[in-house]
């Protein structure tokens, strides 16, 4: 296996910047994994996947009688390697979007000024299904509402990166990006050794930083949680997993009391105090009494001890109303309003079938765009234009008229590829890129995040429910000359001594 | 610890010591037909009869043959007793507090749900039901040792051992009960050869034969029950199991042995004076099966009292007070 066989395809490669021309900061790991024998590659890789499977890095797919099923996500061996320049930019880019979302949100549950100056219409903020009027008026510790965000990202053919989707609610697979990197560290140590790869292995302990920011001031070691919608979850995996590296409790809906306005936790002891939790259950499902009334999953009155200040949660009740794709829209706006600054991350062009105009434009041509539901993750809700059939075009034409206010519509646009391996040789596949931004008392970006890719052959979709896998993300510390000017930079890996062997 | 927690914890041991014993009681029957010279099928009714489920293996089976005990108690996915479903259950369990327990028991958890999922488990048990069952005791047995040695020894660790010690003070309970759900086949054989054959059998299939060897020599009934119930030092007698759920069971809530601050401590208590001042040869004298019968009410009895007292927390204050001091 070699790369000099590989054809981009015509595609923005993020290896190559045409066929046979490795783009700089790729060059040495192309001549290592070129350096190696013929099977060598295969080898690592089989090595690799066997590692996964010891692990239980698995996501659970459920059948009805067959209790579960165990798959592992499937996982190339060919990491994303972004460069010091392109992670520049998105580390500014996210802080700077990270942190005018949070004003909005703050703003729109209390003045409401970037309403009131109409840079956001009225209507927009009191059409979405995601505004909570439960939180009018109230500002949580720190006024930070974002407290945990995973935003996806992707490179366009022309080579410009974009903003896709602002996840702010319960945004999953970091544990994905922990553990891909133990495997890859093993996989290729010594290449991984000269690279000088950022580490990202402190993500749980800044988390837990992140979440003690959060409690109450006169609470020393505050008794944290992470809540986690159980067993039958997708995630589960990653809720226990974080439980643990952070080294708190992992509890259910039904291991939370509200007593008194304060939220306790039902030990065998009796019950012990909770002041921060880290919530994996959506809005919609923590709290019976405030919100859906049919969910099992919630506590009860939680809501109410969470706006008299009496637990923090993260992310907040309410953050999801920035997760609206049609407000998504506006991020640009926000940054302009809050900071007086250009977006440094643009946005992918978006039209809004609640505007007629708009929606005009989108139906007429829908077959070039996709089209998304405004509050769906995970690929569902969506139609991608060119990928579809007549019935399936009709069939969200008569959805957007039904609800325009639900839709929204982007050109489609062409990911950029990264070599993967296909059977016994490398092929382009489009990824994308889902860094994690955490903000305590400051900004925080892991330098590094899930690359998901789309494994089937030119397809675009990256979750792991439709045919995705993923990839390590190594983000590079700048050149040497740069580096003497930031001393706090540790190098990842000593790696061995030309040896490269497992 | 958390009451969900806990919970999961002593019902994963519990689900694991009742495989190993529904083993037990199959291989003790095993070899007890063996060795008697009756029509074969007649024997695997009083098995399901100690069970005591014999109303529901009625409405799904039609005789009590070997092929259909086996499968009752092995392989039916609908009993809620059988091997399968407590080893599906357990790992059931397992999986909720995968970042409790160790890396290690939840393998080995699963690898026991794996063997008995496999379709070669089946004819395994039917061709070489020895080592088939002496592999399911076995899992059991690696489990108990693997958290002994990989698992903080805490609360979790204490939950586990209690669970595991009230099944198995049951369950020694019954295999000792065995003996009065077979069927002799003629009055004259009570007091001869067969008779002891069958004790033999009986403390064989609770690991007991050579250790109760070395204390009686010969098999009397008043001795086994002496034995089995009332050894302290035996590990599978029900006095011992007792005792070390009753440590654990005060290592959790810090109280001193002989004293009570829950309702677990109290009954457990109450049932281990009893046993600490029971003769065996009153017991002799009334009925065995009799005295069992009621011992195991009283057990289920403590289980309820730990349920009730640590699974489902009613703001008991007081406790929290002593842990702290502790």
């Amino acid at each position: 296996m070699k790369f000099t066989d590989y054809k981009t395809e015509s595609h923005y490669d993020e290896y190559f910047e045409a066929d046979g021309i490795p783009r700089p900061a790729m060059s040495p790991f192309i001549r290592r994994i070129d350096g190696f024998s013929k099977n060598e590659v295969l080898r690592r890789k089989s090595a690799a996947e066997s590692a996964l499977l010891q692990a239980g890095i698995t996501f659970s797919v459920y059948r009805e009688q067959q209790a579960e099923i165990d798959r592992i996500f499937p996982f190339d061996i060919i990491p994303r390697i972004i460069d010091s320049d392109d992670w520049d930019t998105i580390e500014r880019g996210l802080k700077q979007r990270i942190y005018a979302i949070n004003e909005f949100i703050d703003d729109i549950y209390n003045d409401q000024k970037i309403v009131k100056d109409k840079v956001i219409p009225k209507e927009i903020i009191t059409s979405a299904k995601s505004y909570r009027p439960q939180c009018a008026g109230f500002h949580p510790p720190n006024r930070v509402w974002c407290h945990v965000a995973g935003i996806d990202i992707v490179r366009n053919s022309d080579g410009q990166l974009h903003v896709l989707e602002d996840n702010l609610r319960c945004p999953s697979g970091v544990s994905y990006v922990l553990e891909n990197r133990e495997i890859l560290k093993r996989t290729f140590p010594v290449i991984f050794g000269t690279m000088r790869v950022y580490p990202i292995d402190d993500y749980p302990n800044r988390l837990y930083e992140t979440l003690c920011e959060l409690a109450p001031e006169n609470v020393d070691s505050p008794n944290i949680a992470v809540l986690t919608p159980g067993i039958y979850n997708s995630a589960y995996f990653e809720h226990s997993f974080l439980a643990r590296e952070m080294g708190v409790q992992l509890v259910e809906g039904r291991d939370l009391i509200v007593i008194d306005g304060f939220v306790y936790m039902k030990m065998i002891y009796g019950f012990e105090r909770v002041d921060v939790i880290y919530r994996r259950i959506d809005d919609d499902f923590i709290d019976p009494l405030s919100f859906r009334d049919d969910s099992t999953l919630g506590i009860p009155g939680i809501t109410e001890a969470y706006l008299n200040g009496r637990i923090a949660l993260a992310n907040s009740l309410g953050t999801g109303i920035a997760d609206d794709k049609a407000i998504y829209a506006y991020v640009p706006e926000m940054i302009k309003y809050y900071m007086g600054e250009d977006t440094i991350l643009l946005n992918v062009p978006t039209y809004l079938c609640s505007d007629e105009k708009q929606r005009q434009h989108v139906i007429r041509n829908i077959k070039k765009l996709v089209v998304k539901s405004v509050n769906e993750s995970g690929g569902y809700g969506m139609l991608i234009g060119p990928h579809s059939s007549k019935e399936q075009r009709a069939e969200f034409i008569e959805k957007i008229k039904a609800d325009p206010r639900n839709y929204i519509a982007q050109p489609t646009l062409d990911l950029s590829c990264v070599p993967t391996i296909i059977d016994n040789h490398f092929e382009p596949r489009h990824v994308d890129l889902r860094p994690y931004v955490l903000y305590g008392n400051d900004i925080w970006v892991l330098p590094g995040g899930l690359t998901r890719v789309a494994l089937p052959k030119d397809s675009l979709v990256v979750n792991s429910s439709q045919g995705g896998g993923s990839k390590d993300t190594w983000v590079l510390q700048p050149s040497d000359s740069e580096a003497a000017s930031a001393p706090g930079l540790i190098k990842a890996h000593g790696g061995g001594r030309g040896e490269d062997a497992q | 610890m958390l009451s969900r927690v806990a919970e999961s914890i002593f019902w994963i041991s519990r689900y694991i010591e009742r495989a190993e014993n529904t083993a037990r009681f199959i291989d003790v029957n095993a070899r007890l037909i063996l060795d008697m010279p009756l029509d074969l099928n007649l024997q695997w009714e009083p098995i399901i009869r100690i069970t005591g489920d014999s109303d529901f293996f009625a409405s799904q089976y039609s005789s009590a043959n070997q092929e259909n005990v086996v499968n009752f108690l092995v392989f039916d996915q609908n009993y809620t007793n059988s091997i399968i479903s407590c080893v599906n259950k357990a790992r059931e369990n397992a999986r909720t507090v995968r970042e409790i327990i160790s890396t290690e028991m939840w393998q080995c958890i699963n690898e026991f749900h794996l063997f008995l999922s496999n379709p070669t488990a089946h004819s395994e048990a039917f061709a070489s039901p020895n080592s088939f069952f002496n592999k399911i005791k076995n899992y059991s047995q690696l489990l108990a040792g693997i958290r002994e040695s990989t698992m903080f020894h805490n609360e979790g660790w204490d939950f586990s051992r209690m669970g595991r010690f009230l099944e198995r003070a049951d369950k020694t309970s019954r295999i000792l009960d065995m003996k009065y759900f077979i069927i002799m086949p003629e009055v004259d054989y009570v007091g001869t050869a067969f008779d002891a054959l069958q004790w033999a059998a009986l403390l064989r299939s609770a690991s007991a034969l050579d250790m109760y060897r070395k204390q009686y020599k010969q098999l009397s009934p008043s001795n086994i029950t002496q034995f089995l119930f009332f050894d302290p030092d035996f590990p599978r007698s029900v006095r011992y199991c007792l005792r070390k759920c009753d440590i654990s069971m005060h290592d959790i809530t810090g109280a001193p042995r002989g004293s009570y601050s829950t309702l677990a401590e109290r009954q457990l208590g109450m049932l281990q004076a009893e046993i600490e001042y029971t003769d065996v040869t009153e017991i002799m004298q009334d009925g065995l099966h009799e005295y069992i019968d009621t011992f195991q009410l009283k057990l289920n009895r403590v289980g309820e009292a730990v349920a009730s007292s640590f699974f489902a927390t009613q703001r008991p204050e007081t406790l929290i007070e002593r842990k702290r001091i502790r």
